[in-house]
């Protein structure tokens, strides 16, 4: 079924993937005949949205005005002194509506299901975000809306579960395999096998059966056109480095998209190092996995030598995850970004140094980012500039932060 | 011939269908589960699906999915299944063996090592429930060259456009997904099979297989009328789970419940033409 290829710009990073949703080896469309079709009818109908004006300046409005874009471009100036290097600049998605970069491609994708006339909302979530930024624009345009949650996340991320319920959504509690994101998946794909009519799975990163790594790119992609004309503003030029944590990718692929051809910027994605990557427990998919097939793409995961799918671990349940999106994986290995990895502890020890210099409290995940920034900023040059996502605020956290310090709230 | 073929064409020759029962590799045990393989045949299995166990099996059930964890947790693995088989073998020269699951622990197997040693071991068809025909180029030319089955799964959601598509490359027979739903929830109507099966039948010769939600004898009768074959899973792993004691390990009664079941949906299968 898959048609002619499109055109490939030979020098441009950014016109993946082709017409079979593949990034080099890597993406795809590895799911259940059931499925099949209706992959194919997510992107038939997401291809005539991309070329409709009406849809982009109905999304645009959306994002003005409700989600509360552009988000600013913030100079971190206490954090600088005090690393004394480099200038750091925090794009701060974690000012959208709903806290997190979540929003963006939740806004753009409930637009994508009005349009294809579906009258339910599934998703997944791990940390909550997802699932909060779902609820929420379900409730804005009165969708039904199931989130998928691993039982342990619940436990983990009570506010977010809480928030989902006010704003109408079921979460339900996910116990099979391991209960956390990657099972909160198989069963978000078990509900939509079963429902095939009427519903909508939105999926939250730039993971699954192709479109959707496209797509939540293309709808995260506006956190680094944003950064990019910022930056030019302040700073008239483009920056040394962009950063960002991954989990699945949506937030790094929505930063580093903008950068891909510019080749004198360094693109860090960091990934959840966990305890550290010596002792296996950690989520860190491109450090230490290697390719395979799950949630219908082919990327880097975490497994055994007999291709079963390991426990991801980190501090951050948003990156608690074994794989990773499948642009990361090829990105990877024709070694256009860095893949780096941040431990619990460093991403802690980030998550207070923001809070204090900047008054900022970021949410775990970017604390992770911020872990390496920490590391790198203060070797390079103070003409220098990083460019970090700072894609979701630490509300969120706050517990399980402080059940890490050994404080009783 | 294939093994399948050859099973079809006499069951054809008798004017049955075929019923096809499942059991999960290594569930709960490498033992049990060969025992109940062995066994099979003799309690009127006309061929055999195995089911090679996978952490993440997105289109399976509760019940097949606490099969999968049980039998992870007791060893099993890619090679470990391909050596039931191996076993199986050594009194079985006739009753076609499938293997069915996901594809990753394949890769990671390597897709042509795969296939040489399942074809080596006795396995004569694979169905792989993550590999649609869009990305079927990864394991179907390694298949064709051992000489396996390649069995592909149409579901009431693959629409007449695509049929072609999907049946183009399959051998051995068509699996129809008899509901738009994962394994063992529910069973489609004698009215949707009525009209799903020969609309099937217009893009194939091939014998077809009805799966997902066949739990009774009743139903697998109702399947063989509308097609070739029943394939039972779900409804024998609950027995098998009924047996297991409070660590999941198998009881005196677990093989012998489980082919008594078998058993009785033979007899379905046997009976349901004669019933017209």
């Amino acid at each position: 079924m898959s048609g002619p290829e499109r055109p490939v710009l030979l020098n441009s990073l950014r016109s993946g993937p082709d017409r079979a949703g593949r990034f080099g080896d890597f993406g795809g469309r590895f799911v259940a005949e059931t499925l099949m079709p209706l992959v194919l009818e997510v992107e038939r109908a997401y291809r005539a949205a991309k070329d409709d004006p009406a849809f982009h300046a109905q999304l645009r409005a959306y994002l003005t005005d409700y989600v509360g874009r552009p988000s600013p471009l913030w100079f971190a100036e206490r954090l600088t002194q005090t690393l004394g290097g480099a200038k750091i600049y925090f794009k701060r998605d974690e000012l959208n509506h709903t806290g997190s970069h979540k929003a963006n491609n939740c806004m753009g994708q409930i637009l994508l299901a009005r349009r294809m006339g579906k009258t339910r909302i599934i998703a997944e979530t791990g940390a909550g975000q997802h699932g909060v930024a779902t609820a929420t624009m379900c409730a804005l345009f009165g969708f039904p809306c199931t989130i998928y949650m691993g039982a342990v996340d619940v436990e983990r991320q009570k506010p977010n579960v809480f928030r989902m319920k006010l704003l109408g959504a079921e979460v339900r509690p996910v116990t099979s395999g391991a209960a956390t994101l990657k099972d909160a998946m198989n069963e978000a794909m078990r509900d939509w096998v079963a429902n095939v009519a009427d519903t909508y799975y939105l999926i939250g990163t730039v993971a699954g059966p192709h479109p959707y790594p496209m797509m939540v790119r293309d709808f995260q992609s506006v956190i680094g056109e944003e950064a990019k004309v910022q930056l030019q503003e302040c700073e008239g030029r483009l920056p040394d480095a962009a950063v960002a944590c991954i989990g699945g990718g949506s937030n790094a692929m929505g930063l580093f998209y903008a950068f891909l051809d510019d080749p004198s910027v360094r693109l860090i994605g960091v990934e959840a190092g966990g305890h550290g990557l010596e002792t296996g427990s950690h989520a860190a998919s491109l450090s230490g996995g290697r390719p395979g097939v799950l949630h219908g793409n082919r990327t880097y995961l975490l497994q055994n030598d007999d291709g079963q799918i390991l426990e991801a671990h980190s501090i951050s349940a948003g990156l608690d995850y074994p794989g990773v999106g499948p642009e990361h994986a090829w990105l990877h290995d024709i070694g256009r970004v860095e893949y780096v990895a941040a431990t619990d502890q460093e991403a802690l020890e980030a998550f207070q140094l923001c809070t204090r210099t900047e008054g900022i409290i970021p949410a775990l995940e970017p604390a992770h980012a911020l872990a390496h920034v920490i590391r790198i900023a203060p070797g390079m040059s103070r003409n220098a500039v990083i460019v970090m996502n700072l894609c979701g605020r630490g509300d969120k956290d706050i517990f399980a932060v402080a059940d890490h310090l050994g404080v009783a709230l | 011939m294939s093994r399948i073929a050859a099973r079809f064409a006499a069951l054809t020759q008798e004017g049955r269908g075929a019923l096809i029962p499942f059991v999960e590799a290594w569930d709960p045990d490498g033992a049990t589960s060969l025992a109940l393989l062995r066994g099979m045949p003799g309690a009127g299995a006309d061929l055999i699906e195995i089911g090679m166990p996978f952490t993440d099996p997105m289109a399976d059930g509760p019940t097949i999915q606490a099969a999968g964890k049980r039998a992870l947790a007791a060893g099993a693995s890619v090679p470990a299944a391909l050596a039931m088989v191996r076993d199986f073998r050594k009194d079985d020269a006739d009753t076609p063996v499938v293997l069915m699951g996901y594809l990753n622990p394949i890769l990671s197997y390597g897709t042509d090592r795969f296939c040489t040693d399942a074809a080596a071991s006795g396995v004569d068809g694979l169905i792989v429930v993550d590999l649609p025909p869009e990305e079927a180029g990864l394991l179907l030319p390694y298949a064709a060259t051992r000489g396996l089955d390649f069995i592909r799964l149409v579901a009431p959601t693959t629409d007449d456009n695509r049929l072609p598509y999907v049946l183009d490359g399959s051998s051995g027979f068509v699996y129809y997904v008899s509901i738009a739903g994962i394994t063992g929830t529910r069973f489609a109507t004698s009215e949707h099979l009525a009209q799903a099966i020969p609309r099937v039948r217009r893009f194939t010769n091939l014998p077809i297989a009805v799966g997902f939600g066949v739990r009774t004898p009743g139903q697998a009768a109702q399947a063989v009328r509308a097609a070739d074959a029943a394939v039972v899973a779900s409804a024998l792993i609950d027995t098998l789970a009924s047996t297991l004691d409070d660590q999941g390990r198998a009881g005196p009664v677990t093989v012998r419940r489980v082919l008594d079941q078998v058993r009785e949906l033979a007899e379905g299968v046997r009976e349901a033409r004669l019933n017209i």
